[in-house]
């Protein structure tokens, strides 16, 4: 299938592109909205791999959750341009140690590969060919019993980060009057209305 | 492995052919629309009044718990798809490992009923 290489080169082209528009674009609503394509193709270039639930995840939790987190943040800050880029030259040598860090570990890991090319299946669980097992079925075999203290552990995590975002952010403010059904439902003639005998000619 | 992506050529036809039919409406309109444009007619109007600020105002730390707790839950039903396809080979050990997993997110849950983060003031 011509298709397929086709296709591949699409994806990477545009996922290297929009990547490297989201560090280039000045606006960082612009560079939001470029992350959003370069995981829209990485999306892409996860079906060609035959991984439809990885790809699912990543339009799902990616783009539909992160992004918009991104989105609230970048709007959040209210960030001044200007200023924000007086400082670049000073940031330059630690984001320039940390890329080079990051390059170096892609090295090594493509480089692994390309040693010994049978590397790649001796892992502790090789992927199933596709034809025999799909993606989802596959991850579901292994995450819940094997990795189970994993599988846990990202629970323990997603708790952590639900306490501790409404610790962080949650402040009620005071005298508002909320809705209470229960105490609405609850109420009868005798708890709602006090009759007061009146004397003429008296006030109460 | 080509049947699995032999099924996606459908969703590029698709795709295809919404791009052409959406680029065509998006272009078209300034190929063949009528054009007189004017000072009042391009300016932001805001009931009556000259538009007092930049609409690009910070937004409410509140729309962030919001999206945050949002995602928390979005990812708790993402690892459920692969838990139900696989569900019959699992056994009870899948099943209880599960039922763990979610009842720890539900502690957050009832954590966050509570606090009243579900409410907005």
């Amino acid at each position: 299938m011509i298709l397929k290489p086709l296709f591949f080169y699409l994806f990477s082209l545009l996922t290297i592109g929009s990547a490297l528009m989201v560090i280039a674009s000045r606006n960082p609503v612009h560079s939001v909205l470029f992350l959003i394509l370069a995981f829209f193709n990485s999306a892409g270039l996860f079906i060609l791999l035959g991984a439809e639930f990885l790809a699912m995840i990543l339009v799902v939790v990616y783009v539909g959750a992160v992004a918009v987190l991104f989105l609230f943040v970048v709007m959040m800050l209210d960030v001044d341009f200007v200023e924000l880029r007086q400082g670049f030259l000073q940031y330059l040598p630690v984001g320039a140690l940390v890329g080079i860090i990051l390059l170096a570990e892609l090295i090594a890991v493509l480089g692994g590969t390309l040693l010994a090319p049978d590397l790649a299946g001796s892992g502790a669980a090789p992927i199933p060919p596709v034809d025999q097992m799909s993606n989802i079925a596959a991850i579901g075999a292994l995450l819940y019993t094997k990795y189970v203290y994993f599988f846990q552990a990202a629970g323990m995590v997603l708790l952590v980060a639900m306490i501790g975002a409404i610790v962080l952010t949650l402040r009620h403010k005071e005298g508002v009057k909320r809705q209470d059904v229960s105490a609405q439902v609850a109420r009868s003639p005798e708890t709602a209305v006090e009759v007061v005998k009146v004397e003429t000619g008296e006030g109460i | 492995m080509d049947a699995l992506l032999q099924s996606y050529l459908a969703i590029i036809v698709f795709l295809a052919i919404a791009l052409v039919i959406g680029l065509g409406l998006l272009v078209a309109p300034f190929i063949v629309a009528y054009k007189a444009p004017d000072v009042e007619k391009l300016s932001a109007y805001e009931c009556g009044f000259n538009a007092f600020d930049d609409a690009r105002m910070k937004f409410d730390v509140r729309f962030y718990l919001v999206a945050i707790l949002f995602i928390i839950f979005d990812l708790e039903v993402a690892f459920l798809f692969p838990w139900a396809v696989a569900a019959k080979s699992l056994g009870w050990f899948g099943f209880w490992s599960m039922m763990i997993f979610l009842a720890v997110l539900t502690i957050g849950f009832v954590y966050e009923w509570k606090k009243g983060a579900l409410e907005w003031d």
